[in-house]
């Protein structure tokens, strides 16, 4: 077997930043303990499908270990429905293995293509953090690598800090090898969808209010570019698991199918300017006026995973690629905050193609979780340069000054003095990092930026 | 219908796509190799995917002794009934440092062709006294043609194509399949940091575990994989010596 490590220009799900990094990819977890940089004076920080947005995965000048080939099932109890899976498993694999024996993933992001052991250091969430919280909500326990060598299997009564610190910590308190995930038993594959268009934030906000008790998934698509009193106009989904009564006589014929079709590919960069405030002004307005009030029954592919429908639509964007934008607000200031966003982001024509308003329950004790009881908003930005970064630089201080912080999963370029002031619990996860790699081997191109780990000479 | 089948090599990138496969049309599988902690995640990963039944059994390419020995032990685990072999271990080197050292050389030689050798010949003549069954091995492109930058390895490859053709010729009348697969560049830990991930050349195991699969039911001879190798290959191989000599390939 060949021991490559080739160094490759690497970059997140948004092209933006890209950075020269060794790569590695052990295909079994015997390489993997012995990987090189753990055992001499390397960095390394660990990568599973790279739908991390800007530098999280990415290590300048450094080791990336690539953890997707260490994508084995390790064992699923019946009763309990707990699975436990090595941490390179994706979330499709959960999908196309235990959507037809009647269990969906409990917590879902955006995409089914990442790998569990990214959904928890990035302890992510999706349209039901409301009501069940983030991916730890259900993940009974995991195993860590540390930068010792040793395996640590920590939950909440095992090395409770190590938990903490792991879920939501980026990877840098070790490589998660295996975790094990508590499923949700459902009846059908499909989710009955209410539609509900609001013809501005206030509506939206107030949908959300009114909505979020009664269904378990709710997330708004926001246009952006509305302004004067149709700011903030929304189509807002609302749904629940449907049922068999629910279903149409195609439907309950394979009620529990994983997949639907064949997702379209994007075999090339767009040119630079396909997005440009013109054709995303006329998607938007399409958008809004194509959706109606009432009720849909959906398959959860097309409405949890709507963009995995395109292979690679990141490339949308061009080779300068996006940056992707989402800060939590918390709900006392969610909506004067919201409103000076959306009139910053309207009065700069910088509008964003897709963007998707969320109301979020109460946080958990992970030390870098990102979500806190609230509102979000994900805005994808083409990457232009300096003028996008000046915009947001603007809305890091609307955002900072409202008691918000940003979602590291997404984050290419806040500043250090955002990212503190966001995350108050920063140092006894600085703390913790240092007691389990005093040498600081865990480290990526973001965790230097922000100076969660150490510069390295 | 459900056949036992035995995978040489299973921890290897393709081995691992080709038994989940498997494993979902509901065959039992017995995963042969010599890392065994690996092989038993394999068969526990197959069983909570597929449900289905997956054993493993140590065996070392290399030690050729042991070989017939083997064979006997996978048939009566599978009490006399093994339907399939699959021959996915092989190694590859750097061709400037196999050059440099023969003792890699040799390993390829011995890993990708003599234990071919070694183990099919015992298979093949219980298959053919069963008058059933299916040996697929995989080869390579690279075996189609000699070039200055693989051919060290591409040699070994070119063996075991010609071995498994000579094979099926003599299986022909016994209702027993020889399936040679040739897979192009995939994307495997042995050819991780040599190939580029993302070129619309490299494909994924998974791809070529499709292929493998369905060449297996179909019972077809030899199949490129993917099936636009064919074409690359029939041009590589068409190409005359002193042009050939002009390219870097």
């Amino acid at each position: 077997m060949c021991t490559n490590a080739p160094t490759i220009l690497l970059g997140g799900w948004g092209n933006y930043p890209l950075a020269e990094c060794r790569l590695h990819r052990p295909g079994t977890l015997a390489t993997l303990k012995k990987i090189s940089p753990l055992h001499e004076n390397g960095h390394l920080i660990a990568r599973g499908l790279g739908r991390s947005y800007g530098d999280p995965a990415i290590n300048a000048s450094h080791n990336v270990v690539l953890t997707d080939a260490l994508d084995n099932l390790i064992h699923f109890d019946r009763d309990s429905h707990i699975v436990e899976a090595q941490a390179g498993v994706s979330l499709q694999t959960l999908l196309d293995v235990f959507m037809p024996r009647g269990y969906f993933l409990p917590v879902t992001p955006g995409t089914k293509f990442v790998t569990l052991g990214g959904a928890i250091a990035a302890d992510v969430h999706g349209k039901n953090h409301h009501r069940d919280g983030s991916m730890v909500s259900f993940i009974i326990d995991l195993q860590l690598l540390t930068a010792s060598g040793e395996v640590l299997i920590c939950s909440r009564d095992e090395n409770r800090e190590v938990f903490w610190a792991t879920v939501g910590g980026m990877g840098l308190t070790g490589i998660i090898l295996s975790a094990r995930l508590k499923l949700l038993p459902v009846a059908t594959a499909y989710v009955t969808v209410d539609y509900h268009k609001a013809a501005n934030l206030d509506e939206a906000l107030e949908q959300f209010d009114t909505g979020d008790a009664q269904y378990q998934y709710s997330v708004a698509w926001i246009d952006c570019l509305a302004s004067g009193a149709s700011m903030g106009r929304s189509v807002i989904m609302q749904g629940n698991h449907a049922t068999m009564n629910d279903l149409s006589e195609r439907q309950r014929e394979n009620p529990l199918a994983p997949r639907r079709g064949r997702a379209l590919p994007m075999p090339c960069h767009a040119p630079g300017w396909a997005l440009n405030p013109l054709s995303v002004k006329l998607f938007n307005a399409a958008f809004y006026r194509k959706h109606k009030n009432g009720r849909k029954v959906e398959h959860y592919d097309p409405f949890f995973y709507p963009l995995d429908g395109v292979n690679d639509w990141n490339r949308l964007y061009g080779r300068r690629g996006l940056i992707q934008y989402q800060p939590v607000l918390p709900r006392e200031t969610s909506r004067t905050a919201l409103v000076a966003l959306l009139e910053l982001l309207t009065r700069s024509k910088r509008a964003s193609f897709l963007a998707v308003l969320k109301s979020y329950g109460p946080q958990n004790d992970g030390m870098l979780s990102f979500p806190l009881a609230g509102h979000t908003l994900a805005l994808d930005l083409p990457y232009t340069g300096r003028a996008l970064l000046e915009l947001i630089e603007a809305m890091d201080r609307i955002v900072l000054e409202h008691g918000g912080r940003l979602y590291l999963a997404k984050d290419a370029c806040m500043s250090r003095a955002t990212f503190e002031a966001g995350y108050p619990r920063l140092a006894e996860f600085k703390q913790l990092c240092r007691q389990l790699d005093p040498r600081g081997k865990f480290s990526s191109s973001q965790s230097r930026r922000l100076g969660i780990t150490e510069a390295i000479a | 219908m459900s056949q036992n089948v035995l995978i040489l090599g299973a921890t290897s990138g393709i081995a691992r796509a080709v038994v989940r496969r498997l494993a979902r049309d509901g065959d039992c599988l017995l995963l042969a190799g010599r890392n065994e902690e690996e092989l038993k995640r394999i068969a526990n990963d197959v069983h909570v995917r597929a449900e289905c039944r997956a054993d493993t059994i140590c065996f070392d390419a290399l030690a050729t002794d042991e070989h017939a020995a083997f064979v006997e032990q996978c048939i009566a685990h599978f009490d006399d009934q093994l339907d399939g072999v699959i021959l996915c271990h092989g190694t590859m080197f750097d061709q400037a440092e196999a050059q440099n050292d023969f003792a890699l050389a040799q390993q390829m030689i011995q890993t990708n062709y003599t234990s071919a050798v070694s183990i099919l010949e015992p298979v093949a003549t219980y298959m053919q006294a069963r008058k059933q069954g299916y040996i697929c091995g995989i080869s390579s492109v690279a075996g189609d043609r000699g070039r200055q930058s693989n051919y060290i390895y591409g040699s070994t490859k070119a063996a075991l194509t010609t071995y498994l053709a000579g094979l099926r010729h003599r299986m022909a009348n016994e209702n027993v399949q020889v399936i040679t697969i040739k897979p192009g560049i995939v994307d495997t830990p042995m050819t991780f940091g040599v190939v580029d991930r993302n070129s619309p050349l490299v494909a994924t195991p998974d791809r070529i575990a499709q292929d493998v699969v369905r060449a297996i039911r179909r019972g077809s001879p030899t199949i490129y994989t993917p099936w636009f190798w064919r074409c690359i290959m029939t041009i590589i191989r068409a190409v005359p010596e002193r042009l050939f000599w002009r390219t870097k390939l």
